[in-house]
């Protein structure tokens, strides 16, 4: 009996590192490859087009003073102001990468630290924080948004603090009670009694497991935000027109939807695919990180 | 099978009886990425009604999968009958519909899982529970449904079965929940009543009445029985014919009292030679010295349960309520008692997961509760989980987990730890290129293993082992109790050793105290103890256990399930200690009421 019970598990398994087995997925390679290209064409935005994001140009309008339907000159068409949309994607593409990521990155890591340290050390400071959170979540979040924005002056970086702090609620709500039944597993009792202090097992025992909640959260996190920063343009606290972001230009267009529908849709496109994109590789490095899932595909 | 089998009487009233399911060339396969893998193959058996036939084996035999495709229950759609039949009556069970298969299943044929809290929906209450399974198969009335249940709660000999109707499955005890399971099975009269594990999850003393209960229902109903069990002494008492199956395949099918008396084939030998056996107990290996190495005084540990607007404690779960004892260098100090009776606490506590009160000294020094002193203490002291699989960190190479505690503790740099990580491998006997493999790689007993080298690596004095081989196979089980017993000798350790299981106890403690509601009952050497036991309890745990021989002689009783007696106590109203006497050498037992 004891030489079935010792025997090997199972042929050592050939050591992938994750970039080799991140490769071999066809559609995380997709997504890679789309942001990629979102990130480059933001950066050279003005090698790829011929206009200025906020020049009215006179070809841009009609004889009627109607916006152009895509093709030709104008291979996305031109908004109501005679503006050229393919540049004014590639331009707001700056704006909405910086709060998707900036702002999205931000509000994970308040939403990660407020969660965690609740979850994990619980009792009066657990309290504390997630009452906190829970006020949090029944203010509406789009009355504080705007609150914030009101009393700073309104520019990007007001923006992304602003919904840093409004959307890292979910997150820590999520995570707090993820980590708090991760504390009673038995593996973090194992290591209490080899004489492990909090941070050792925080970050080494507990963070990892929370790895895959975090990377959902956090592409998740892209598209609302994205959303959100569009929903206080509009509303006049967000970004300032006449710059870009692509959260404004459909808010600025979207009554035009039936006769000019492309100023919605391009726009649109652009936050979903970038959107799919982030959820393609998240969900890519989550499986490719979980060991249990190794060798497989 | 053959006709020229030694029949006993049971099975040869079984033998003259009709058939009621014939399973034909029986093949369950797995649908893989790569190809389809047999998970069964080539079962052929007969079950005639009236018949008990236990269907024995290890973890991965196949033997769950077998009482799934009967009840036509093999989750979809990787999991599938390749190829043979399942006759029930004249209809083959592997061709009928999904319709067909609900009216069969629950009214001719039912199941009674390991599980009963699974089994149960949390939110309905017991009566409506049974009332909607006994409607769903027949045109009965709320009220005549009703009636049926209650007769059914009474055969399975539930105290007060009128108040049960009303109450929700958290109300009742695990032995109660697993009374109304099988309330629910056999409500409907079904002519086929598999039950997969029934009694693995419930204690020593309940197994007993829930085994009793259902030989009893079997007889009196002509109810076939599939019991489906690992455990040898289980099927000893239980069956009539017994099936062992390894790997998916039939072993070997013998009458209960053939196959345990000339076991033919060298899988079953081996199984039956691995099973514990109760004896009368051991004497102890080494005389005590005149200063011990753990020496726990008057240890209480209770929980507060806060209630009410305030929020005030308004009552108390006493776990652990002035317990004393001590363990000597070198010996193996055993604590068994049933779930809830304190025994994981005090380990925890010792450890220092859970606040006690109450004084421990630790090799003549008494242990402190600061953060520094705990530290220090955890070099000396390491635990082994029961679930090998829950106490390792999955997201971490199996060889970091085993080197972690040399880096809490700052001891050696990383080759020094390396080596040391690949010498303990060695000793407990895994490879070492096992190092750089995820728990998930390892099969149960092997992670067991790894926990020891792990419990090993800062060679402590003391290991507790709280149910360090309750989850593993006995065949395993065996094993690794052989490598506790050789670490032991080799380390010089000591081990507090806390189990459920009464044999393999007797066969490894040198000192026992048996515990119940907090409190120990009884303590000797395990000589004394299992000899000589002094403590009702005592020898009420140690008449339960099944012993693996069908010629043992059973006592009969019927035994009526009530409630438990509940460590939950209003505040003010403590417990009654209770008062040890001697009766002889060491031999303490409580005075009873």
């Amino acid at each position: 009996m004891t030489a079935v019970d010792t025997a090997p598990a199972a042929p050592p398994p050939v050591e992938e590192g994750i970039w080799t087995r991140l490769r071999r997925r066809k559609l995380a390679l997709l997504g890679l490859l789309l942001i990629a290209a979102t990130l480059l064409g933001a950066i050279f935005a003005p090698y790829l087009t011929q206009f200025d994001p906020d020049e009215q140009l006179f070809e841009g309008l009609s004889i009627t003073g109607a916006p152009m339907a895509p093709g030709g000159m104008f291979p996305l068409g031109t908004d109501l102001l005679g503006r050229d949309l393919l540049t004014r994607i590639l331009y707001g593409a700056r704006t909405s990468l910086i709060i998707g990521l900036l702002a999205n990155g931000v509000a994970l890591l308040i939403g990660t630290f407020v969660g965690v340290t609740a979850g994990y050390f619980g009792g009066i400071l657990g309290g504390i924080l997630m009452r906190l959170t829970d006020l949090m979540m029944a203010f509406p979040a789009l009355l504080l948004a705007i609150c914030l924005a009101a009393i700073f002056q309104p520019s990007l970086w007001i923006v992304v603090m602003v919904i840093a702090t409004v959307n890292w609620v979910q997150t820590a709500r999520v995570l707090y009670a993820e980590t708090a039944s991760l504390s009673q597993r038995e593996f973090i009792a194992a290591e209490r009694t080899l004489g492990a202090g909090h941070m050792r097992i925080l970050f080494r025992h507990i963070l990892p497991h929370l790895v895959p909640t975090i990377i959902v959260w956090g592409t998740l996190g892209i598209s609302t935000t994205v959303l959100l920063e569009a929903t206080l343009s509009y509303l006049g606290v967000g970004v300032q027109p006449p710059t870009p972001s692509w959260g404004n230009i459909i808010f600025e267009n979207q009554t035009y939807f039936q006769a000019a529908p492309w100023l919605v849709f391009f726009p649109g496109l652009a936050i979903v695919t970038l959107a799919l994109a982030f959820n393609l590789v998240g969900d890519a490095f989550r499986e490719v990180l979980d060991p249990t899932q190794r060798g497989r595909t | 099978m053959t006709t020229q089998e030694i029949l006993s009487p049971a099975a040869q009233v079984a033998g003259e009886a009709p058939v009621v399911l014939s399973v034909r060339d029986l093949d369950i396969s797995v649908r893989q990425q790569g190809g389809v893998k047999p998970l069964v193959i080539g079962l052929t058996f007969d079950l005639r009604r009236g018949e008990t036939l236990a269907i024995a084996g290890e973890s991965g035999s196949g033997k769950s999968l077998t009482s799934l495709a009967i009840m036509g229950l093999l989750p979809p759609p990787a999991v599938h009958v390749a190829a043979g039949s399942i006759i029930f009556g004249d209809v083959d069970l592997t061709k009928l519909a999904e319709t067909k298969l609900q009216a069969i299943r629950g009214s001719r044929i039912a199941m009674i899982f390991q599980e009963p809290m699974t089994a149960l929906n949390p939110v309905m209450r017991i009566g409506d529970q049974l009332v909607e399974a006994l409607r769903a198969h027949e045109p009965l009335s709320r009220q005549a449904a009703r009636t049926r249940a209650l007769e059914a709660l009474r055969a399975v000999r539930l105290t007060e079965p009128e108040r049960r109707l009303s109450q929700y499955p958290h109300e009742l005890s695990g032995g109660m929940r697993q009374r109304v399971v099988i309330a629910m099975a056999i409500a409907l009269r079904p002519d086929i009543l598999i039950a997969d594990e029934p009694t693995t999850a419930l204690d020593v003393t309940v197994q007993r009445e829930v085994l009793d209960l259902l030989r009893d229902l079997s007889r009196d109903m002509g109810t076939a029985l599939i019991l489906i069990t690992h455990d040898m002494g289980v099927v000893a008492e239980m069956a009539d014919r017994v099936l062992v199956m390894q790997s998916g395949v039939m072993v070997e099918t013998a009458a209960v009292g053939q196959l345990f008396s000339a076991p033919k084939q060298a899988y079953t030998q081996a199984l039956l030679a691995a099973v514990p056996r109760m004896g009368q107990g051991r004497e102890a290996s080494v005389k005590p010295l005149w200063r011990p190495l753990v020496s726990i005084r008057d240890m209480v540990v209770t929980y507060d349960l806060k209630g009410g607007i305030l929020g005030r404690t308004q009552s108390r779960v006493h776990a652990v309520e002035g317990v004393t004892f001590d363990i000597h260098p070198g010996e193996t100090f055993a604590l068994v008692g049933e779930s809830g009776c304190g025994k994981s606490t005090i380990a925890r506590a010792l450890t220092g997961l859970v606040p006690h009160q109450g004084i421990v000294e630790f090799d003549g020094e008494t242990l402190g509760s600061t953060p520094a002193a705990r530290f220090a203490a955890s070099r000396q002291m390491q635990m082994i989980f029961q679930d090998p699989m829950a106490a390792l960190n999955g997201r971490m190479r199996v060889g970091d987990l085993v080197m972690e505690p040399l880096v809490i503790h700052g001891i050696g740099d990383v080759a020094s730890r390396r080596a040391r990580a690949e010498a303990l491998f060695d000793r407990v006997g895994l490879t070492r290129d096992a190092l750089d493999r995820y728990p998930h790689e390892f099969s149960g007993g092997q992670r067991q293993r790894i926990c020891i080298a792990r419990a090993l690596a800062l060679n402590p004095k003391l290991i507790l082992a709280d149910e360090s081989v309750s989850a593993l196979d006995v065949s395993v089980q065996a094993s690794v109790l052989d490598l506790l017993a050789e670490l032991k000798a080799e380390m010089d350790m000591s081990y507090l050793f806390i189990s459920h299981d009464m044999a393999i106890v007797e066969n490894i403690a040198d000192r026992v105290a048996v515990m119940f509601l907090g409190q120990i009952v009884e303590t000797g050497s395990s000589a004394q103890v299992f000899g000589n036991p002094q403590h009702s309890y005592t020898r009420r745990l140690i008449d339960a256990v099944p012993h693996p021989d069908p010629s043992r002689v059973l006592p009969v009783r019927a035994v009526h399930a009530s409630d438990p007696p509940s460590p939950v106590r209003r505040v003010g109203d403590p417990p009654k200690r209770l008062a040890l006497r001697s009766v002889g050498s060491g031999h303490l037992v409580a005075s009873e009421a």
